[in-house]
């Protein structure tokens, strides 16, 4: 009898002071705002203003030939979307200063003989300048003007035909209709749950450290595991909404199809903001100011995020260690769980062992956060 | 002055005795600058390849070898199925799968032209879809190659047109990556050393009340607003020449251009930055705001700036935006100088962008000021 009245007892405290976090954020109107508006702007900047694709490269020629298959060549050029033509250049002088400039890529330089050679043995030769400072662009851009010059030499020579052809029918699994958006969507999920509840949380407790209002937290007889679940709930709540923001623009403003089972998606997720949680509360325990607690989760934790996750460059390129410490980011895990669920639509055997990893992190990062939650200040 | 010097003190006895925040600011960008460059980089090889030879005949042998001997690719396994293969790129183990049909040879030799299936894990971004163009780029390689060997000995191949394409790559003959990544990781974090930290340390005083402290004193608000820039300020510029030295002694980048010029961006920029700092803190009340706000404008700048993808191929709308984005000048700018050696004359425009930030942000932010809540 007196046990049930004591659990009674307890989760009516708990509620009550969950009820007060609950206050705490939302009476915050700006941070809402922000916390609300990011994940949207994230959404429409990724799916329509950024694209790894090149195009509009600026270009110059310097045509010391000025005979027809130079010009030929040239007009292939300007009505390439992948090119912009910009203004002739005279000397080399003139496009090294264009180059720093910043105005063109590369320089198309044609001999004065170019028309005149092109049927003697040698051939004719185009010399081509690439600014490869950005060596992605530089490659791309020699590929590009190499299938078009490649192209205009085959129109010439109508009678060459390949002799010998092997033709790849290229299938884009899981995303037939090359919706770029699929590549980052499960990037921008995993980073929106790192801010809200690493960074979030994290700074929520030790806010009230700095102001004193901790004290008296501490002083009273609120258990202080209860202190903690308190404080982690709100932030669970804002990132699921986050999260169904994030779904809903994705599904409807980006037409990504969601392949796998919801609920599979929203567990794994809550894992995973647990986790994040967790790892919030901990740094909220190590630390003693707001602003040390925000450069570790924000500057400590957002750029190693973004980078070793997987996301935005290839894991495996990286030097042996970073693939090491990769290993122990979470979002690592969630970002292939994500990937494998919602864009893939395979099912929870493909993902075990992952859930498994994830699961283990919470479960020590929540008890090193428990064991360090100090009761005096 | 006299006030302001007192100011100044004040500023940086703080700043000086929070060993945390201090180490934070000086020892968290050059770790971040050594680490990370490291790990940017776009380059693609090691893409993974499951290799289904239904055919296993002498031309589809040597095409598993042009593959493998590419440099891009390593073949992972050759299930004897495309549904095994499949599962390799479930499990994410493979990122495409090449599925040579039987008859290859055959086909090949007696109608000249055969179809094989490249499945490509359109999802894995970046490795995969650039992976699949490299493969069909070495499959071109080995056409011309059976070309050669077929119509060579009948000597018609003089007669054609041939052009010969000579590319030069300039100012990063080897194309490393680092070259592009180091500077522009050098811009991002002084960007966040000068926009968070100046945000987090005026409102730290609103938060704590010491402000109004401040506020009673006949301190003028340009002495204030001083008074908290300048310690920053210096700042920026330490960790500024710290990013430069990490980026000469670790990645032996040393600036082409002149260090007068990349300073003096560096100085306006800075100063565009606390503006922007200063004006946030305007706005937020807890430094949980502050940060936060900081942190929105943080992001639009960095996907903005051409840091990642390049702004050339926006749309009209995102080249605008990026263009009222002065992260985008700054990091177009050190790149130029670092890598090009561009001079004063070359980036006049630039430079009148970032001090135009400078103002508009600034002026701004004294005009928002107050020293009554």
């Amino acid at each position: 009898m007196k046990n049930s009245f004591q659990f009674s007892k307890y989760t009516f405290q708990l509620l009550a002071f969950i009820r007060k976090e609950f206050y705490h954020v939302f009476r915050d109107r700006r941070t809402l705002l922000i916390l609300f508006g990011l994940p949207i702007v994230q959404i429409v900047l990724f799916g329509f203003a950024l694209s790894s694709e090149v195009k509009n490269i600026g270009i110059a020629v310097m045509d010391n030939a000025q005979d027809v298959p130079s010009e030929q060549i040239i007009n292939k050029i300007q009505s390439s979307s992948y090119f912009q033509l910009k203004k002739q250049v005279i000397n080399y002088k003139d496009i090294e200063n264009r180059f720093k400039q910043g105005e063109i890529k590369c320089a198309l330089i044609f001999p004065s003989h170019f028309g005149s050679d092109l049927y003697k043995p040698e051939g004719s030769k185009i010399q081509l300048i690439v600014d490869a400072s950005d060596p992605n662009t530089a490659t791309i851009v020699t590929n590009y003007l190499n299938n078009i010059i490649g192209n205009y030499q085959q129109e010439l020579n109508p009678a060459a035909k390949m002799n010998y052809q092997i033709i790849p029918q290229v299938r884009q699994l899981y995303n037939e209709e090359q919706n770029g958006s699929l590549n980052f969507i499960p990037g921008v999920i995993s980073l929106i749950f790192m801010i809200v509840s690493t960074a979030l949380t994290s700074v929520a407790v030790v806010r009230e450290k700095e102001l004193g209002t901790m004290e008296i937290l501490l002083v009273s007889p609120f258990k202080p595991i209860m202190v903690l679940i308190a404080k982690a709930v709100p932030y669970l709540v804002l990132s699921l909404i986050d999260f169904i923001i994030i779904l809903v623009l994705s599904v409807f403003l980006l037409d990504v199809e969601i392949k796998g089972s919801l609920l599979l998606i929203f567990a794994e997720s809550i894992l995973f903001i647990i986790t994040c949680l967790s790892l919030g509360l901990l740094i909220s325990n190590v630390t003693a100011s707001q602003q040390t607690a925000m450069l570790i989760s924000m500057m400590g934790m957002m750029l190693p995020t973004l980078l070793l996750t997987g996301f935005m460059f290839p894991l495996e390129n990286m030097p042996k260690i970073f693939q090491w410490i990769s290993n122990i980011l979470p979002s690592k895990y969630y970002y292939a769980i994500i990937k494998a669920v919602m864009l893939k639509g395979l099912g929870f055997s493909y993902i075990w062992k992952e859930t498994l990893i994830l699961a283990g992190m919470a479960a020590g990062l929540l008890f090193v956060a428990l064991k360090n939650f100090k009761i005096r200040l | 002055m006299k006030t302001l010097l007192f100011i100044l003190q004040k500023e940086f006895r703080q700043i000086l005795r929070d060993r945390t925040i201090l180490s934070m600011m000086f020892f968290a960008p050059v770790m971040q600058l050594i680490i990370l460059p490291m790990a940017a980089n776009f380059e693609v090889k090691n893409v993974n390849i499951a290799y289904v030879d239904h055919d296993h005949s002498s031309y589809s042998e040597q095409l598993e070898n042009k593959i493998a001997s590419s440099g891009y690719f390593k073949i992972v396994a050759a299930p004897s199925s495309f549904k095994e293969g499949m599962e390799l790129i479930e499990f994410g183990k493979a990122d495409l799968v090449l599925e040579i049909p039987s008859g290859f040879e055959k086909n090949l030799i007696r109608e000249g032209a055969q179809e094989v299936n490249l499945s490509v894990d359109a999802i894995n971004g970046t490795k995969s879809s650039l992976g699949g163009v490299y493969l069909v780029q070495v499959m071109n390689d080995f056409n011309k190659n059976l070309d050669v060997n077929i119509k060579l000995p009948n000597g018609q191949i003089a007669q054609n047109a041939k052009i010969t394409v000579e590319s030069t790559n300039w100012y990063n003959p080897r194309a490393e990556y680092k070259y592009y990544m180091v500077p522009g990781i050098l811009v991002l974090l002084l960007t966040m050393i000068g926009g968070f930290i100046t945000a987090l340390n005026i409102v730290k005083e609103k938060e704590i009340g010491t402000i109004e402290q401040i506020n009673v004193t006949p301190i003028k608000k340009w002495q204030f607003i001083l008074g908290k820039l300048i310690p920053f300020w210096i700042i920026g510029l330490i960790v500024f020449t710290l990013g430069l030295t990490v980026m000469y002694v670790v990645y032996g980048i040393f600036p082409q251009g002149s260090l007068w010029a990349l300073y003096l961006f560096a100085a306006v920029y800075l100063i565009a930055l606390l503006g922007l700092g200063l004006l946030i803190s305007t706005f937020a009340d807890t430094q949980l705001q502050a940060m936060f706000i900081a942190y929105f404008f943080m992001m639009i700048f960095m996907l903005m700036s051409g840091f990642f993808t390049s702004i050339d191929s926006m749309p009209d709308w995102a080249k605008t935006m990026s263009d009222f984005t002065p992260v985008t000048h700054f990091i177009k700018v050190v790149r130029l100088i670092v890598l090009k050696g561009a001079g004063l004359a070359d980036l006049g425009t630039e430079l009148l962008y970032i001090s135009l930030f400078g103002i508009a942000l600034n002026g701004f932010a004294i005009w928002n000021y107050r020293k009554t809540t």
